[in-house]
């Protein structure tokens, strides 16, 4: 990278998160005095009040601007959704982990203007206002978390009309639509004449805040003494009065016009997984192709483009979030997820220069954010995955790899088309989604260890003693496994309608009271259908409920057929009481589950098809099931950093797992469980039928020597492709040893930079709970002989 | 069991004492490493002790012992190796793995289950299987069978061999191997006989014939301070690979990980103390093949293979 680049990173990863008051104070004015408007039009005029007063900073050296706050990594709250407490920002405050600053002045702010105004009237409030006591009973045990409390629905990607088309186009289409709207026989053609005009508003409001930064950089360059500066501002000002009002014209304004519809998305609601280009490295093709091919851009300079891009995403943290949800993903990182490689819309290689491009960016970068992943199909060349595999074997956790081949079948699986599905990928940490044109939602995790515990015990939680499940019978009076795994079937539907019916709920609260109208700009088909991103206008409506800790079920299940059916060397009973009791002065029997027991992650079919098992119960249980936006429930098995939220509140399991520790991580095997190397845990992983997920994350960590040499990134390359051949969805791997990783926890000043693939994302190991890096120490180290 | 199995169902049987997977270092791309129990060598820095005696073994790992005392409980000779009939009692009354026999019956079919597993590895990466041990010509029966299933299923083959065996035993099997990995330790008979129990002779003339007529044969040199690595050895076996039409050499450093297995077996490790050859030292030896124009085989990781069991 050159010196602009070395700076400007330096300087992101210097800037403290801040927590930043400004949208809080600047939607609770706006609020204040809203006119009287339909609630997309005053979400809508919000949106642009934001864009016309907030703070806009133009940094020292960059060429690509634009920041959420007024400075980078000064980080905004939306109290409309979420307003945090006192007590929530003096702990963001003072949090090892993932701290937040929050000056006196802000918590003064806080006290004063924000909360008296909020307090009561958020989203998060209205949400557990409407929630039934099955559902707070279930929540408040860990069974699932909520999504949508403190977060709005997103998980959505941008697609190539972001690169092609400006926001005088989006509003062409916009008035033809009001043009359309049937006001004789169409009974919601007010509502999407509502929509329609707040989209229009949003498309001025974003070209204004534009505009604002052209002047700035007009203003700036005026007193620039600097010639060479002078002249980037000036090129700074042309770009930013070109987009996006208009399409792009070349490589710079493809970034740039990009980067201003991120600031929008991100401004307008704290969408999870903020959002995305998707795949950039296809978007950007014919812009660098034809600046390279007329001379007017080099490779250097493209790069110099890029680099200047990624510092971007990395000055804007995840929004600090509270309560449940901060430890069921505790990170900075805002799940921006950049495609690069697989499949053109035509169904060929799609692997260009600027792919290479990107993954040389990635390389040099070494950020957080965005994060950044390769598309792998049968169709793309060797050299892809191995520029890929050298990336990944220097141990910092990106790119993580996807097999393009099964994503697209996925996404066809689900109804979408196969143009629509080619020119999809994977958002967040591994959710698949066709990019602009769907509203794929994470709803929350659910923790399938715990059901089978409220099985155990007749549908009592042994951590409160409160009865929160059904009553599906004395498991001690069970005559055979067969009878439990019914039992377990009928409390997961339990749980699973319980999970549903609020989310049915919520989505109708976020149609009502929070629509997207900005989103909903760029996503397929809401100008056509009037429709809000949040009513259900994207072309597809996916909702998935994430299932957390499928190795710890099944390795538990396994234990209790193994050891008290098959084998019989345990009765239930004893099983239960060993478990009450956390294996307190009974380590043998701990220690016949750790060693003596089948345990899924070893190519072994005895407990691989109790995976199979408990996966087709949470197949039928969730994919399919209607959701209120017009499209389908479907699963996904990923954990963020839940899978350590879920195990704090679960009790010991019949794996050998002690309480309170971690669960299982995506469909990893449990940690240490796999004893048959990497080959093995391939196998076990590939026997799920992977096409009918929404995504499964696969975690592995290698030790770096066995990758090492030509040889060892033939063996990953190889390894890779293997898996996808047997149908696999997703691997990443963390290269480190845990030496490193030990040394690392104990002196934490040493190893600030050491980044670790944590759960679809990589964090800095220093960052992350004490437990969490204990359980990525204990991930087996697969070593080669 | 499947069908091109049956034949194997029973007879011939073979003492295994390891199958490992996701093996990279024994042969081409991933492979299966399947141990085979028993060698008439006795190496003093063999990394597999459990390997060289034909019969099963108690292997211990204190390690994982937590003194709960069943095995005690069930185990009719008081834990005395010396009068162990290897029941498996302690072994199945274990819940931390601490005790293991080493030295499994397995028939071929059994092996090939397990071979089997990883085909889409071997496919994808161009690896295969590859027969080590201990010695798998002690067992040539046994051998001969299990290759020719791997053939059956179109996998490639790799045999790891001390090379001594009975001339009419390799030719017997060397039709289903299509890579050799063709141990030479010393070439001094004398020193040869000293470190590893037997004489080099048979050794070396089984390479001379064999390198003559199969296409894939690689000499694999354990590098050991102080027993093979003076100058005047590797000059020797540098001039008798140039003579002979193989592939090349691979050098295989000696390293010292391996020697807790000895406290496993209640067996003693003698060379406790020595250190892996120097980077100079190694270098040193690759000039000498260079100048014999001997080509140093990349691959391998140098270092001398193991086999996992004391992991």
């Amino acid at each position: 990278m050159n010196k602009r680049v070395e700076r400007l990173r330096q300087l992101s990863l210097e800037a403290k998160p801040t927590f930043s008051t400004e949208r809080a104070e600047l939607m609770t004015e706006f609020y204040k005095k809203a006119p009287q408007a339909s609630v997309p039009v005053t979400r809508a005029l919000a949106f642009k009040y934001l864009m016309e007063n907030k703070a806009i900073c133009i940094n020292d050296g960059e060429l690509i601007v634009g920041e959420r706050g007024p400075a980078p990594k000064a980080t905004p709250s939306y109290p409309e959704l979420c307003c945090h407490s006192l007590e929530d920002l003096d702990i963001i405050n003072t949090r090892k982990k993932i701290p937040f600053v929050v000056s006196d002045e802000a918590r003064k702010v806080y006290e004063e203007k924000i909360i008296p105004f909020w307090r009561g009237r958020s989203q998060r409030d209205r949400i557990f206002q409407e929630m039934t006591s099955e559902w707070k009973d279930a929540y408040e045990a860990g069974i699932f978390t909520e999504f949508m409390e403190q977060r709005a629905p997103g998980h959505v990607v941008g697609d190539k009309k972001i690169f092609t088309k400006g926001f005088l186009d989006f509003k062409r289409e916009i008035e033809d639509a009001m043009a359309s709207i049937d006001y004789f026989n169409d009974p919601e053609a007010y509502d999407k004449q509502e929509q329609l005009k707040a989209m229009l508003i949003c498309c001025d409001a974003i070209i204004t805040f534009a505009n604002r930064h052209a002047e700035l950089a007009r203003k700036m360059a005026a007193e620039e003494k600097d010639p060479v500066r002078r002249m980037e501002l000036e090129k700074i000002a042309d770009v930013c009065s070109w987009v996006p009002a208009n399409a792009p014209r070349d490589f710079y304004d493809a970034l740039q016009a990009y980067w201003f519809v991120h600031l929008g998305v991100i401004t307008e609601l704290n969408t999870w997984d903020s959002f995305c280009p998707g795949r950039l490295d296809q978007h950007l093709y014919p812009y660098y192709k034809s600046g390279i091919d007329s001379g007017t851009l080099t490779e250097e300079r493209a790069k110099e483009l890029l680099e200047c891009f990624w510092v971007k995403f990395n000055n804007q943290p995840a929004p600090p979030k509270v309560g449940v949800t901060a430890a069921e993903s505790g990170t900075y990182t805002d799940f921006c997820n950049i495609n690069s490689g697989g499949l053109k819309e035509d169904g060929s290689d799609g692997v260009n220069e600027c792919t290479y491009l990107i993954l040389d960016v990635i390389d040099e970068m070494r950020l957080l954010q965005p994060s950044s992943n390769v598309q792998v199909s049968k169709k793309n060349p060797d050299r892809f995955v191995k520029r890929a595999a050298r990336i990944i074997r220097k141990g910092w956790g990106q790119p993580s790899v996807f097999n393009a081949d099964a994503v697209v079948e996925e996404l066809l699986s689900m109804g979408k088309t196969l143009e629509d599905a080619r020119n999809g990928g994977t958002s967040g940490c591994v959710e698949v989604s066709a990019f602009g044109k769907e509203a794929c939602i994470l709803t929350g995790y659910i923790n399938l260890p715990k059901i089978l515990e409220i099985t155990l015990n007749n549908g009592v939680d042994p951590r409160t003693g409160k009865q929160i499940g059904l009553q599906t019978g004395d498991v001690t009076k069970m005559q055979s496994f067969d009878e439990l795994m019914d039992a377990y079937r009928r409390q997961l539907n339990y749980f699973i309608d319980i999970k549903i019916r609020g989310n049915n709920v919520i989505e109708k609260l976020y149609a009502e009271y929070m629509p997207a109208p900005f989103l909903s700009i760029i996503v397929d088909d809401c100008i056509k259908k009037g429709k809000d991103y949040n009513a259900g206008g994207a072309r597809y409506n996916t909702s998935y409920i994430q299932g957390v800790g499928i190795g710890s079920i099944t390795d538990s299940l396994a234990s209790i057929k193994y050891n008290v059916f098959d084998q019989k060397v345990i009765t239930m009973s004893q099983m239960l009481s060993t478990l009450a009791n956390d294996f307190e002065g009974d380590e043998e029997t701990r220690q016949m589950f750790l060693n003596k027991t089948p345990k899924y992650g070893n190519d072994d079919d005895y407990a691989d098809d109790i995976m199979r098992e408990i996966f087709e119960m949470y197949c039928s249980a969730v994919n399919g099931r209607p959701n209120m936006k017009g499209g389908q429930y479907r699963i996904n098995l990923l954990p963020t950093t839940c899978h350590v939220y879920f195990g704090s509140v679960t009790g010991a399991t019949p794996d050998g797992r002690r309480a309170w520790e971690p669960l299982s991580e995506g469909i990893s095997p449990v940690q240490g469980a796999d004893r048959h190397g990497p080959t093995a845990v391939i196998k076990s992983a590939a026997k799920m039928d992977h096409v009918r997920t929404g995504g499964t994350l696969l975690n592995m960590k290698f030790a770096p020597q066995v990758l090492e040499g030509e040889e060892g990134i033939e063996q990953l390359t190889h390894l890779i492709r293997s898996y996808f051949k047997l149908g696999g969805h997703h691997v990443q791997f963390n290269v480190v040893t845990a030496e490193t990783l030990r040394r690392a926890k104990a002196e934490p000043e040493k190893y600030r930079d050491l980044i670790v693939r944590v759960a679809g994302y990589s964090d800095y190991f220093c960052d992350i709970s004490e437990k969490l890096q204990n359980e990525i120490i204990a991930r087996t180290e697969h070593r080669s002989f | 069991m499947p069908a091109h199995l049956q034949i194997y169902a029973t007879e011939p049987t073979g003492v295994v004492f390891d199958i490992m997977r996701f093996c990279i270092h024994d042969g081409p791309g991933i492979r299966t490493i399947v141990f085979l129990k028993g060698c008439p060598l006795n190496c003093w820095w063999c990394h597999n002790p459990e390997g060289i005696s034909p019969r099963p073994e108690m292997f211990v790992r204190p390690g994982r012992c937590i003194g709960c005392g069943r095995c005690m409980q069930v185990c009719s000779v008081g834990l005395d190796r010396s009068r162990c009939t290897f029941c498996g009692e302690c072994v199945r009354a274990c819940h931390t793995g601490a005790r293991e026999i080493v030295g499994q019956t397995m028939t071929v079919a059994q092996v090939m289950e397990q071979i089997e597993k990883d085909i889409i590895f071997y496919d994808e990466s161009g690896g295969g299987v590859t027969f080590s041990g201990g010695e798998p010509l002690m067992q040539p029966e046994f051998l001969e069978a299990v290759l020719k299933a791997c053939k059956t299923m179109e996998i490639h083959t790799a045999v790891e061999t001390s090379g001594y065996a009975k001339p009419e035993t390799i030719k017997r099997i060397a039709q289903y191997v299509d890579l050799f990995l063709y141990d030479i330790k010393s070439m001094d008979d004398e020193k040869h006989k000293e470190a590893t129990g037997v004489s080099n002779k048979l050794i070396l003339s089984n390479i001379r014939d064999l390198s003559e007529w199969h296409p894939n044969v690689e000499i694999r040199f354990p590098v050991i301070p102080g027993v093979n690595d003076d100058i005047e050895n590797v000059k020797a076996l540098a001039d008798l690979a140039s003579s002979l039409k193989v592939k090349g050499v691979h050098l295989l450093r000696y390293h010292n990980a391996g020697t807790e297995k000895y406290g496993s077996l209640d067996k003693t490790y003698f060379l406790t103390d020595l250190q892996p050859p120097t980077d100079e030292k190694m270098a040193e030896i690759r000039s000498v093949f260079g100048d014999a124009n001997v080509k140093v085989l990349n691959g391998g990781n140098e270092y001398y293979e193991q086999k996992s069991g004391a992991a």
